[in-house]
């Protein structure tokens, strides 16, 4: 299966998802698909973003976040796996796209390709939901099923050594940074604005608060 | 143990006073006053990392969606996270707090840490990256609080070094 059709099947479940990607193939094709202020994509800095995405689901819980991850990324941030499986957020969505090489950077095989498994190695960390699958359609039902859930999953795609023809973004990195903070100041819960100083002071219900007036004010 | 609870309570504090409310961290020695009052705080997420490059991610995460973070960790956790430094933090322009006990200086009886401590302040002026030395307890609140500032409005990491005078209790 190639990855680009599972990131096709699945586009439309990303909707509304704070989506942290890693860099290459995986953030171009999502990108050709359609760029949305919720996907950040992780340019650089190899294995952080499933990091970058447990910093997110623990700081908004009420938030489903997704990180699209790779076989050469994951294999930098091994013990990331264990942080992941330590706090669990059940509002986290680790999918790795496994194409057991650095597609982006000539196609050199990676320890995937050498018997390494990924799914067993997330289990090992921990996350007992790892699982691995080579069809579209196990996959996405599984993704489907992951996003409805309260529990993290990871799930490990194994997909074809091919990416997109070119990796060109009309988007700069910090022009994405900036778009998507933003992106995460909307409640997902009503579309109010967040603000972390006052949020947890939110009044749980509606109704104002007003002091009865003064009674030499009265009427 | 000789590791100073009164002055990490007083650290503590003011990273509570500085709103932050995440804390990423690797134990060390003089951090681990610092790490079991975040554990027992009901209102701060700690997250225990495996290496300490995680942290400069999930701090990147949590600024991100709108919280204040700090990482703490030893200088040697600093000299691992510097590509993430680079090539998340500072490519990114991400406010980071970094907590850092500096081993390896002036006083330091380990002979493992004082190779670390030879290059902390050289790599922190490479990546030109402001820092300053937390020494005096009566100085703490306000270096946390301006440290947090400058990191807020220059939308990039910095530094303070956790200095033996004031992580460390002596009997002299």
């Amino acid at each position: 299966m190639k990855r680009i059709e599972c990131l096709d099947a699945i586009y439309d479940d990303l909707k509304d998802c704070a989506v942290v990607t890693i860099m290459g193939a995986v953030a171009a094709e999502l990108y050709s698909l359609g760029h949305r202020a919720n996907f950040f994509y992780l340019e650089h800095a190899m294995g952080l973003a499933s990091s970058i995405g447990l910093g997110v689901a623990l700081s908004q819980p009420e938030r489903r976040v997704v990180v699209i991850d790779g076989d050469g990324s994951v294999l930098m941030n091994l013990g990331g796996l264990t942080t992941l499986a330590r706090y669990a957020p059940g509002n986290l969505t680790h999918l790795i796209f496994d194409n057991e090489s650095l597609l982006s950077v000539g196609g050199f095989p990676t320890a995937t390709a050498t018997g390494s498994n990924l799914a067993a190695m997330a289990r090992g960390a921990g996350i007992g939901t790892a699982t691995m699958f080579d069809d579209v359609d196990g996959f996405v039902a599984a993704t489907r099923a992951a996003l409805g859930s309260d529990e993290l999953h990871c799930l490990v795609a194994k997909v074809e050594a091919v990416g997109p023809a070119a990796f060109h973004m009309d988007l700069e990195l910090l022009e994405n940074r900036f778009e998507f903070a933003r992106a995460l100041r909307v409640d997902p819960r009503d579309g109010a604005t967040l603000d972390h100083r006052t949020r947890d002071a939110k009044p749980m219900t509606d109704e104002p608060t007003l002091e009865p007036p003064d009674e030499e004010d009265a009427p | 143990m000789p590791v100073s609870q009164v002055n990490s309570k007083i650290i503590y504090g003011a990273l509570k006073a500085a709103d932050v409310r995440l804390v990423s961290a690797l134990p060390e020695t003089w951090l681990v006053h610092l790490i079991r009052m975040a554990h027992d705080d009901p209102d701060m997420t700690l997250v225990r990392l495996a290496k300490e490059e995680e942290g400069i991610g999930v701090s990147t995460g949590a600024h991100f969606a709108g919280l204040r973070s700090a990482l703490l960790m030893q200088n040697h956790g600093f000299l691992q996270s510097i590509n993430g430094l680079v090539s998340c933090a500072l490519l990114y322009k991400i406010p980071l707090l970094m907590l850092i006990s500096d081993r390896g200086h002036l006083g330091e009886p380990d002979p493992w840490q004082t190779e670390g401590g030879r290059y902390t302040r050289h790599l922190l002026d490479a990546l030109r990256i402001v820092y300053s030395e937390l020494s005096d307890a009566e100085r703490v609140e306000h270096g946390i609080a301006q440290a947090m500032t400058l990191a807020q409005s220059s939308l990039s990491p910095v530094a303070l070094l956790l200095t033996r005078d004031l992580m460390w209790e002596t009997d002299s």
